[in-house]
């Protein structure tokens, strides 16, 4: 059976034609580059994305400080990974790349943050 | 007034310290120019990049998935470390001459400072409700999708809980999947043409991942509520954006988001007599970041509107070699 699926990658948002077996892609088509395969093959599998918000900080020099997943989390997690991140009260000073959350509901990814923050 | 005196004289004024702005100022010192002032009215630099926390940026510039803060926080750090050029924050520019004198105000005092060049970086603005002519009433609860951004990212607040928004703008298409993240219901996006104006790949992350349905040739075509809003009429259009009556539905809500088109701010070169098209309200301009002005250079999304931040940094960069090559030719 044939999926059809565009590719998020890039902003070129390639038509990809997957083909698919019992749950196994057997073949992939209209892919530009080599992230289009990867992300086709994904995307039938096991469908993932790279989450982004913000934390509520305490005593810092800016009020919301912005998040992502160092990795992309299972789709099926997004909602219950924005749980864990309103959770947080940041009270410590970060730069870009701080762990903030790690290995986040055990997806392997960790929630850090995206802008450096001062006291 | 052109020959003040006491006036501080610059060799080179950026206005702005978004991605345009630091990208030039950046660029001119690379190109040999060694005292800069940029000026930037918010409390950090970063512009508009700060509140776009969502992945996407620097795909081609830096080969890597970023975010609007990150994208920012590098060239945050590179532009800090040039001592040559100093960065003035809080400071909002009021006017500008044909002779390059730059009025600026800074908490409790007014500046001025004659450039040599200037580079104007000064982004864009959110098109309105009364700009798509929306019929019905005027109540709480109608935003341009940037400024609802804003709040969310910026400062936490959730500014309504069961969202409709007008226009496929990617702005609009990030903050579905914003809203809808943070616990809000994203009823429907109507767009009036056929096609998505935002990118395919937000219409798939951020509307498809959700199952928020997209209307095309759609339009709102009236707008209830006493003190918030609290439904919107929508109405299938033809070919030639008639409504067909007998489509018409309505959807219940307490928000609705403008994401309907930028406009370039460029009102400052328009004091100083720089021609602005005025259907655009970009300067009339053969070339990139020129304008009819000598000396003033004009860069970034107030020169024409980008999609992607990699654009502008490219070009902001050529912003800053053409004003160090125009300072280079006055001596």
């Amino acid at each position: 059976m044939i999926k059809k699926i565009t590719c998020i990658e890039c902003p070129q948002g390639c038509q990809l034609e997957v083909n698919v077996e019992e749950g196994r892609v057997i073949g992939l088509t209209g892919n530009k580059c080599p992230k289009g395969d990867v992300y086709g093959r994904q995307e039938i599998t096991d469908p993932r994305r790279v989450l982004s918000s913000t934390v509520l900080a305490k005593g810092l020099e800016i009020k919301m400080v912005p998040v992502r997943t160092d990795k992309p989390v299972p789709k099926s997690k997004m909602f219950a990974v924005m749980e864990e991140i309103k959770k947080i009260r940041l009270t410590r000073p970060v730069a870009v790349g701080d762990v903030i959350i790690a290995n986040v509901l055990g997806s392997d990814a960790n929630v850090a943050a995206s802008r450096e923050v001062g006291p | 007034m052109e020959n003040r005196n006491n006036v501080k004289e610059r060799e080179l004024v950026v206005v702005g310290g978004g991605p345009a702005g630091m990208a030039a100022a950046l660029s001119a010192y690379e190109n040999g120019v060694r005292d800069i002032l940029l000026i930037e009215r918010d409390q950090y630099l970063g512009g508009i990049l700060n509140q776009c926390i969502h992945p996407g940026f620097g795909l081609r510039y830096f080969r890597e998935n970023l975010t609007g803060p990150e994208y920012a926080d590098r060239f945050i750090k590179k532009i800090s470390a040039v001592p040559s050029i100093e960065i003035s924050l809080k400071s909002y520019a009021v006017n500008l001459t044909a002779g390059r004198y730059l009025a600026y105000i800074k908490p409790g005092k007014m500046e001025e400072v004659k450039a040599k060049a200037i580079i104007m970086a000064t982004g864009c603005r959110e098109r309105t409700r009364e700009m798509v002519h929306i019929a019905g009433t005027r109540p709480a609860g109608i935003y341009p999708a940037g400024l609802a951004q804003k709040m969310i990212n910026l400062e936490g607040w959730l500014p309504g809980r069961e969202v409709v928004i007008v226009g496929s703008g990617d702005i609009g298409l990030i903050m579905a999947r914003r809203f809808t993240l943070e616990g809000a219901k994203v009823k429907a996006v109507i767009e009036i043409q056929k096609t998505s104006r935002g990118l395919i790949r937000n219409v798939v992350q951020c509307l498809e991942d959700f199952g928020i349905p997209l209307y095309f040739s759609h339009k709102i075509s009236r707008i209830h509520g006493r003190d918030r809003v609290e439904k919107v009429e929508v109405v299938e259009v033809d070919d030639s954006f008639n409504e067909k009556p007998q489509t018409r539905f309505e959807i219940t809500c307490d928000t609705v988001l403008m994401s309907v088109g930028l406009i370039p701010e460029n009102e400052l070169i328009e004091l100083a007599g720089v021609a602005i098209d005025k259907k655009t309200n970009t300067p009339v301009s053969a070339e990139v970041n020129k304008t009819s002005v000598p000396g003033i250079f004009v860069c970034g999304n107030s020169f024409k509107i980008y999609d992607l931040v990699d654009g502008v940094t490219y070009d902001s960069a050529k912003a800053g070699k053409m004003a160090a090559e125009y300072l280079k030719g006055l001596k």
